[in-house]
This record gives structure tokens, sequence and C-alpha cells, in this order.
């Protein structure tokens, strides 16, 4: 099954990704910042990677960013979640390489229905 | 499929309110002045994250509320508008108000919204009322409108009706760089064609167009040099479709057209095109001087990484005008059942605790060096006790050095374990110390005073029941040094002080104890004044000689209170006796020191956790039982000068000035011993709820750290009795609880007054 690295800051976010993408088999693993998500994304390849936007230590946009310049994540599709009141960072997000978003908030439905477009 | 998403609330409102707490003590730190863009920024994460948690979760009132305070944050955040005191005073009011909120909804209540309307109604007020701002939200608005129509370029035609076909032409030109941000055009192709078949007897049609392919070798393998005409025959909305082009609608070129308002010839091309054979298509190649074949493999190069669009596939797809055969159907259907499954397991669980009141379940966050040393510790006992199994089975009496040492090994394992367990409930004390800032904050300007707050030793552990129940007390002795201990700025400056008071809270660790002091640089207590109001009240008499001590001492007393005007922060005359009572139940200690002119000093002495007692072990008759070390102020031999008779049958013993109440243990208890005579018998002078009395008993045995059991949940509350404990041996022994005895030796006293009366 696809695998997926969830990255959110937000312990209860990571807790219901993590849950409701597993519960349809896909196999989830979860970072709580970019940096952690890159050092991880560094030493297994993801299928897929679902990363909140607003993190500290590393954001959203840098993770996409540095993620895109290793070899083995250039055409992988990264998802960023978003607010709708983002607009900019959408933008930003889709600029340092972002494939797409789900905005907030979102229910385990229509983020179970996004991934399994992206993966097929 | 559902999931309850009532599971993940608990963790929700931890981490909200962690939020709240950094919230809180950013806005705290802020410097108006030089605004940290960091600090900023933190506060701006945390109010996002709660609204994106609380919209998540169904917290609506919680999403709409934390909206406007985000909006504000963020046009502060990205310099659209200076932050300004009125801001940090609002933003402070919402995170009150939104702990209020979330400790409802934690409650299981319906959480009141009026004070929150109230704020929001001024956010919006703020944010409406620089034009600048308003406009600003409406661009936000118009560019994800513009967005769309720009990239949609509607043609005018869509709003024509009156066509014999039902259905779209979409002209998708991709950019080149397509593949790089992972949108793959097959998947679009795809989700359209899920979308077409949705609708009945809807199908799709894709046409790639091969025109823009560079010579070979200035072809880039990452690349995408395709574009599409695609044809959904159904009758889909546009917005659905829109839709799936979503992300890729700002950086690709799209168009939508009615197919009724569309020339079909491409398609008719495209026909044309398959049903003669493959030639033309590798003609149209040709005419870029390379073969067909070195398309294919070029193409199949740069789709080689298996996670890259698949354009060969897409290419034939498009060619054969079929799509694979809907596999993520059955297997959406396999997925779901297993969530079900999964989701009757949980079912059960779920139940029950939604159908009785959420009982808040606390939670501790321990780092992870604790639980390494414990699982350390554990390993090293696991390998002590097979050490010690494989001893016992070949035992014979030469191995008894090795038998001692193993048991040695144990011990020390033993102490080891019990204190990594410890520290795992010990949490540095900033969690308590964390809400002065805040209070001193408020309060400093209700009482328009200036003050500094200090903060010592944030860092030293305490365990984290103690911790929740010594906040109340700390509270109370701020708020009284604030309110009481420091002057007002004129007067410190009439007295040659700093126009600032400092108010400093001190904690350390102690031999087994945490000391924790507020301390104030204010005028200090005012002995006659607490001595005059003292003899007011009757507590002392009027020609009663104290010592300093003795007079600081009668703060502590019921009902006393020196604050000429009862303000609204302190005064009220219930607290200083409840802070010592508190403290008391925690087998902690307080006292007061104090200079005039130059402040005072509020200590308490705790101990390090409720679990563990330092205890004296005592005997009388064949019993044993523990004092706490604490509350023990002397042991004496009794000598018969000291001894007087004040009713009879109670006796007093005169210790310096005091008179000390002597009870027998053995009477409280009713143990069968024969009775001593008291001349020469040992007495312990235990001090509790402020009362000294005497007790006497057969023995002093040693002291030691004893371990607390409950009495009360392992068979019943006893009078007198806080606890018990199991000694070295085996045996149980009984922990006095000093107050409760100090209470029924009065009761007692007064029983026997009133017969004798």
């Amino acid at each position: 099954m696809a695998t997926i690295l969830a990255v959110d800051d937000s312990a209860s976010m990571r807790q219901m990704v993590t849950f409701t993408l597993k519960g349809a088999g896909y196999d989830v693993q979860e970072a709580c910042d970019g940096s952690e998500a890159l050092k991880i994304a560094k030493t297994k390849k993801f299928d897929l990677v679902l990363s909140d936007v607003n993190m500290p230590v590393m954001d959203g946009i840098e993770l996409v960013t540095e993620l895109r310049q290793l070899g083995e994540y250039k055409f992988v599709p990264i998802l960023m979640l978003t607010t709708e009141s983002a607009g900019d960072k959408k933008m930003a997000g889709k600029k340092a390489g972002a494939t797409g978003w789900i905005v907030k908030p979102f229910n385990p439905d229509q983020l179970l229905n996004t991934i399994k477009k992206v993966l097929g | 499929m559902s999931i309850d998403l009532s599971q993940f609330h608990q963790v929700f409102f931890e981490e909200s309110f962690e939020g709240l707490d950094i919230m809180e003590s950013s806005l705290l730190a802020l410097d108006l002045a030089e605004v940290d863009a960091e600090t900023i920024n933190t506060i701006f994460r945390a109010a996002h994250s709660i609204k994106g948690g609380a919209g998540t979760f169904g917290f609506m009132q919680i999403s709409g509320f934390t909206h406007v305070l985000e909006t504000l944050l963020d046009q502060i955040r990205s310099g659209e508008r200076d932050i300004e005191q009125v801001h940090v005073d609002m933003f402070l009011e919402c995170v009150d108000c939104l702990r209020g909120l979330m400790g409802d909804l934690q409650a299981g209540t319906e959480p009141d919204m009026t004070q929150a309307d109230d704020l929001k109604a001024k956010f919006e007020a703020i944010l409406s009322g620089n034009p600048e701002a308003g406009s600003a939200e409406n661009t936000a608005e118009n560019s994800s409108a513009e967005e769309v129509s720009a990239g949609v370029q509607k043609s005018d035609s869509a709003s024509l009706s009156g066509s014999d076909e039902d259905g779209w032409k979409i002209e998708f030109i991709p950019c080149e760089d397509v593949l790089c941000t992972g949108n793959e055009p097959y998947r679009m192709f795809r989700e359209l064609q899920d979308l077409a078949e949705a609708e009945g007897n809807g199908s799709i049609e894709v046409i790639p167009h091969l025109d823009e392919l560079p010579e070979f070798s200035k072809m880039h393998p990452e690349m995408c040099y395709l574009s599409w005409t695609i044809i959904v025959r159904s009758g889909i909305e546009l917005s659905d479709i829109e839709e799936i082009f979503e992300w890729v609608v700002d950086d690709c070129e799209i168009t939508y057209k009615r197919l009724a308002d569309c020339d079909l010839s491409v398609l008719e091309n495209h026909h044309r095109q398959e049903g003669s054979s493959e030639n033309i298509e590798a003609e149209t190649v040709i005419s870029n001087v390379v073969e067909s074949e070195a398309v294919e493999s070029a193409v199949v190069e740069s789709a080689d990484d298996d996670n890259s669009v698949n354009d060969s596939d897409a290419l034939e797809s498009a060619e054969s005008n079929k799509l694979p055969e809907n596999a993520p159907e059955t297997h959406a259907a396999a997925v779901n059942e297993k969530i079900e499954k999964a989701l009757e397991k949980v079912a059960p669980k779920a139940a029950p605790s939604a159908a009785k009141k959420p009982a808040e379940n606390t939670s501790i966050r321990v780092s992870i060096d604790k639980i390494d040393g414990l699982i350390n510790m554990v390993g090293e006992l696991v390998i002590t006790q097979s050490m010690l199994g494989q001893l016992g089975q070949e035992f014979d009496v030469s191995r008894i050095q090795r038998l001692q040492e193993g048991l040695q090994q144990l011990e020390q394992n033993t102490r080891e374990l019990q204190e990594s367990v410890m520290k795992i409930r010990m949490l540095p004390i900033s969690f308590a110390f964390s809400r002065f800032p805040r209070l001193v904050r408020d309060l400093s300007k209700q009482l328009d005073k200036e003050v500094d707050l200090v903060m010592l030793g944030e860092n030293t552990e305490l365990d984290k029941t103690v911790m929740e129940k010594i906040g109340d007390p700390l509270v109370h002795l701020v708020r009284n040094s604030l309110d009481h201990g420091l002057e007002g700025v004129k007067e410190r400056t009439d007295n040659g002080k700093t126009s600032a008071g400092t108010i400093t809270l001190n904690a350390y660790h102690h031999g087994g104890n945490i000391v924790i002091e507020v301390q104030d640089d204010g005028a200090g207590l005012n002995k006659d004044r607490i001595r005059s109001k003292a003899v007011e009240k009757g507590l002392i008499a009027e020609d009663e000689h104290l010592t300093d001590g003795q007079i600081y001492d009668l703060i502590f007393q019921p009902g006393f209170s020196t604050a000429d005007v009862v303000s609204d922060v302190s005064g009220r005359g219930v607290g200083m006796d409840v802070v010592r009572r508190n403290i008391a139940e925690l087998n902690g200690s307080i006292d007061v020191s104090s200079t005039p002119g130059k402040g005072s000093i509020f200590s308490i002495r705790l101990p390090l956790t409720l679990a563990i007692l330092d205890g004296q072990l005592v005997k009388v008759g064949d019993e044993v039982y523990i004092f706490p070390l604490v509350s023990i102020v002397e042991s004496i031999q009794l000598e018969k000068s000291m001894l007087n008779n004040i009713t009879g049958s109670q006796f007093v013993m005169q210790l310096r000035d005091d008179y000390v109440p002597i009870v027998c243990l053995q009477d409280i208890f009713n143990i069968d011993a024969e009775k001593k005579d008291l001349e020469g018998a040992m007495l312990v002078v235990v001090e509790g709820d402020n009362e000294k009395i005497g007790i006497v008993v057969d023995e002093l045995l040693g002291q030691q750290q004893v371990v607390i059991k409950s009495l009360e949940q392992n068979y019943q509350k006893v009078d007198s009795i806080s606890g018990a404990t199991i000694l070295g041996d085996g045996t149980v022994a009984l922990i006095v609880d000093i107050s409760g005895l100090n209470n029924h030796s009065s009761d007692k006293n007064s029983d026997e007054q009133t017969q004798a009366a």
C-alpha cells in the first residue's frame, strides 16, 4: 500500500490524519515540523507527502522547496493543508513546487477522497 | 464512511490550551516599541492552529471566533498594520475567552458565547475601521475569484443554452514544468472520466497534441511538451471540472467551451488519424526529424521514474480513447469494508464514553530522556532478577555471598527505579509560574502600580499534583504582595525607592523539600497595625508580649485582615488562613519574614511529592506509628517540673513560653498497653494547624522515607490517621494526621469541660 508522510505541528490533526489514512490502508508516518519531515524523507521514499503550512522550525513552504531539490522527490505529489483565508500561501506553496492543497477545515472523507484521487 | 472525530477532541483541547498559553506568554513578552516578527508569528501560528483544529473537529463557535483574531494577526504579521496596545489587550481577552469556551466544550457543556460575540464585534470594528484592512480582505476574495475567471476564461457562449449535446470541450495546455509539482495530467483525465461516468452515460475523449515536442536532442526529460484537448460528453457542471484542474489552473492554460458551441473538427481529424493507421502519427513526429520509436523511448525515459507522470500511458490511453478499467472503485470498496470493520471495533468503546459526561482525563508530557532512563533501569532490574533466579535454582550455602550481592543490587535497582518513576511526575515549576506575568500585568494596571516581576528557579521540579494544588495559594500570595506589600508610585519615590516595585518568585530545592518564595520590596508588614488589629479581633490580649515572628504569624489567623479598604484584588479577610491550610494539606508549611521599609518574604516549604513522606517511626505498646517529620518540633523527656494539670484529666506542659497540651496515643487509638507514668515519658512535640501538642510515645524508632498508601481507598477514612505504609518487615504502620489529632484533642477537652460543668 502507498506510503504517506503526514506533517503537522498539531498533534490532534496528525492523529486525525493518521487514523483516517491508516484506516484506509495507507502506510502513514508522522512528523511534527518541516525539518523532522525532511530528515525522515531522506531515509525513506514516500509516495505522497501531506504537509501543514504554518509550522515552527521549518514551515511547509520551505519543506516543499527542500523536498523538490531531492532527486527522489522531484515528482512525488506533495499536498499542503491550508486554510481558505490563506490565498497567498497557496500560491507560495505552488511556487515552491507543491502539487495541490486541501483546504482546512476538512473532514476525513474529503481528505481520503483527495488522497485517493492523487494516488489512484 | 465516517470517522468519530470525538476521539481526537481531548488531544485537540490539550494542544489548544497549550497554544493559548504560548499566545499569552508571547503577548506579554511583546515589546511594542520593537516588535519581534518571530513573536508575532508564534502568536499567529497558535491562533491559526486552534482555528484549523476547531474547524476540523466541528467546534464552529471557536473557529468562527478565532477567524477574526487571525485576520487581525495576519495583517500585523504582513506589516499592513502596526500592533497597538489596544490590540494586545484584546488578544489577551481573547485568550481568556477562548480558555473559557474550550473549558466548557471540554466539560461537555454548551459554551456561553456572549463575551466571544462582544469581542468578535470589537475585532470586526477594528478590521472594518481601517479602509486598508477592509480592502485587503476584499482583495483576497477578489483575487481568488480572479484566479478562477482568469484561468478558466469561460467562453461567452457558456451562458448560451440550447445545445444538442451536453458536455464540454477542454483545451489543456500545461506549463512545461507541471510534472515537477507532482501534478500528473493523467490523474486529471482519470478524475474527469470518473466524474463523467458517474453521470450515467458520460464518456471522455483525450486528444494529445504533439506539436510542441522539440527535437530529441533538445528534449528535457522532466518537461511536459504535450497539450491536450479533452472532450467530455456528460451533463456535469463546469464547477466540478474546474475543481479537478484547481491545482494547476494558475500555471496552465485551460479553456472550457460547451460542446454545442464548438467546432469539433479536431476530433474528426483525430479520428481520421486514428483510422488511417499509425503512419500519420509517425508523420507528425517525423516532421520533427525524429523517428517515432525515439520519441517513444524519450517519453518513456522522461517517465522512467515510476512516480512521474506516465506520459506514454497518457498517450496510449488517449489514442485508444479508452481509459483503463476503473480499478480504484473496486479498491475503494475494499477499503470501505476495512474501515467499517475498524469502526465496528471502535464504536463500542466510543459509545459509552460519549454517553456519560466525559471525565477530564489529564495527561502528562514526559521528556524522552526520562523514559529512556526508566527503560534502562527496568533493563537492569531484569538482569538482576535473572541472576537471582539462576542463583535460586542451584543454591547452596557457599553462594551466600553472591546472594547478598545480588540482593544489594536489587535494592539499588529498586531505589533507582523508584526515583525515576517519581521523576516522571515531576514538572518544572514554570508550569505554576507561567500564569503570573499576566496576573501581575493586569493587577498592576488595575491598581495603578508599577511592578517588575522576576522569576527565578523556574526549572526546579515538583510533583504534578503538588504543583496543581499550590497554584491557588501562590496566586493569593502574589496578589497580596501586589496589593498590600508594594506601595504606590508616589509613596515609593517619596521614600527614595525606584518607582517600579519588584516581586520576585523564587523556587529551589532544599533537602527533600522544595521552597517557593514570594518576595516583594514594598513597605514590609506593619507590626503595630497587625497587633492592634489582632487585639481588636480578640485574637490576642492587649498586653500580650509577642515576638516579631509571632506577630507576623497572626496574619495567618482565620478572619484576619488589615486592609483598610476592601479592594477588588484582595483584602476580603479570607485568604492567608486558607493559604496556610491548603499548604498544610500538602504536608507543607509557610512562613513570613519582613523588614520594615524593605519588604516581605513569604516562604512555602513543600515536600517534593505526595507519594513519599519523610517519617519518624514511634512505638506505642506493640504498635508502630509514623509522624511526618516536617511537623515534629522537638522530642523531649518529660520532667515533673514541666507538668501542669489544668482541667483535672488534661495535662499540659510548659515549654518555654508556651503551654502545650499532652495527649497519649494509647488513649486516642484505644491501645491495650500498660499506662505509664507521665513523668520521665518520651514526648514528641508536634505542630499542626499552628497548634502544638505533645504526644506521649513509648519509644522513638528510626526515621525513614515511607510510601504513602491511602487508607480511604483501601479501607475507610479513619479520624486522626492520614494514611498507612508498609514497613520493611511487611507490617503495616499508620501515619498520624497531626492536624486531625489536634482537633480530636481539643474536641475531647471541650467535651470534658462541658461534662465537668
